[in-house]
């Protein structure tokens, strides 16, 4: 078993964008994890911003109630702007 | 609704991707297993014989180079170990596995670099073999898999670039450089096709991972692609591809080629290449080299944690 734990890591490839999950690593500590991000994700300048966070402390839904779990938002089309009618000629709308 | 298995095939069928936490037949998971800790311990086994010249590159912008060039080895074995840890292994149990031979690396890091044309002939055939091998695999059907790959092909690009340049470089210089230019080619060529695995007539597993939309194309497709190639490139250094038997068949388009002896590629892969054992020792010493820097730091992270508490 490794004795690091593992993290989870968020780049921010710029100004304006979201981090978003590039990958993982091993490291004693948050310090350690943010150094080696740097090296292992960053080597061509590919972010501005690193984010990481223990695998481990992070909760996920699971795949497998993917369905139920997402379907209340399934029979809600009305919350698409596409689903109303707009009449001809109205502009701006 | 589609749930386990069901929705495994739907996905599948679909040429979707499959994420870490969905359900997968156990032979999906262990073949991607087995197949990516391979592909990993290959990327940070293959600095070695790269290794070998860093100090005696023959001029600092070489050295800077294959030092950047090695290093990225390092990062594509680690970005490759995130991605099979997603698939419920751990790292350090899969570098045991490696350091006790149970699993294997790719063949091609067994054999020497005898001259530094060799650091060329690495990045143009080697680093291009493994580019034609890996830009299907950012198609992969597992996720964590194909986007680790669509970033390892991004920066395999210039290895193979700095490859090629030293050996037009050597091409362009004297006698005695061009001369070592070939020697390089000589030796590499034949390892570099066998880098494709064994022809399909024998190919074990390739059948169900070509169905689970992990392998996209058949080994002796991706070989001909790299052979289509890469004879024109030397065509363009000007050395000879070492195959009497390479013709160009304008019906096709495609060059017809002498396959590579593949019970010599048998044989390394058993364990009876030139550095095979040389190769392994060096790995586990660095390991056990580095045991105190892991632990210390583990210590260090300890005290810390009990005195922010
Ligand atoms: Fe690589
Ligand atoms: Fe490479």
């Amino acid at each position: 078993m490794s004795i690091e734990p593992l993290w989870e890591v968020f780049v921010r490839s710029r100004r304006g964008l979201s981090h978003t999950h590039v990958g993982s690593l091993h490291a004693p500590d948050a310090t350690m994890a943010l150094r080696n991000a740097r090296d292992v994700y960053t080597r061509r300048q590919e972010g501005v911003s690193i984010w990481v966070v223990r695998a481990a402390d992070i909760t996920a839904s699971s795949p497998d109630e993917k369905d139920e779990f997402f379907d209340p938002a399934g029979d809600k089309v009305y919350r698409h702007p596409t689903f109303y009618q707009v009449p001809e000629g109205v502009q701006h709308l | 609704m589609l749930t386990g298995m069901d929705s495994f095939q739907a996905t599948i069928d679909a040429d979707g991707r499959i994420e870490p936490r969905d359900a997968m037949p156990e032979g999906y998971r262990k073949t991607l297993i087995r197949q990516i800790a391979q592909h990993a311990h290959s990327e940070i086994i293959g600095m070695q014989p790269e290794g070998n010249w860093i100090s005696r590159a023959p001029s600092l912008r070489r050295k800077a180079i294959l030092m950047a060039k090695v290093q990225d080895e390092a990062g594509h074995g680690l970005y490759l170990y995130a991605a099979a840890e997603t698939l419920g292994v751990d790292r350090a149990d899969l570098l045991d596995l490696l350091h006790s031979g149970k699993q294997k690396y790719s063949s091609i890091f067994n054999y020497p670099t005898l001259t530094w044309a060799d650091i060329g002939a690495i990045g143009w055939l080697v680093d291009g073999a493994a580019i034609v091998n890996q830009v299907p695999l950012c198609r992969c059907s597992y996720g964590p898999y194909a986007r680790a790959m669509v970033r390892v092909c991004k920066e395999e690009s210039f290895h193979q670039r700095q490859g090629f340049e030293i050996l037009h470089t050597l091409c362009n210089g004297t006698e005695g450089q061009k001369a070592m230019a070939q020697d390089a080619l000589d030796r590499w060529w034949w390892p570099s096709l066998m880098m494709f695995g064994p022809p399909d007539s024998a190919s074990t597993h390739s059948e169900q991972s070509m169905a689970w939309g992990i392998k996209r194309h058949s080994n002796d497709e991706l070989r001909q692609r790299f052979v289509d190639m890469t004879v024109p490139q030397a065509g363009v250094l000007g050395i000879r591809v070492p195959d009497d038997g390479l013709s160009y068949d304008e019906e096709s388009g495609h060059y017809r080629f002498t396959e590579p002896d593949y019970t010599e590629l048998y044989d390394v892969v058993k364990g009876n290449g030139p550095c095979n054992e040389q190769r392994l020792a060096h790995r586990v010493k660095a390991h056990e080299d580095g045991a105190w820097v892991r632990e210390a730091a583990a210590a260090y992270a300890a005290k810390k944690a009990v005195r922010a508490a």
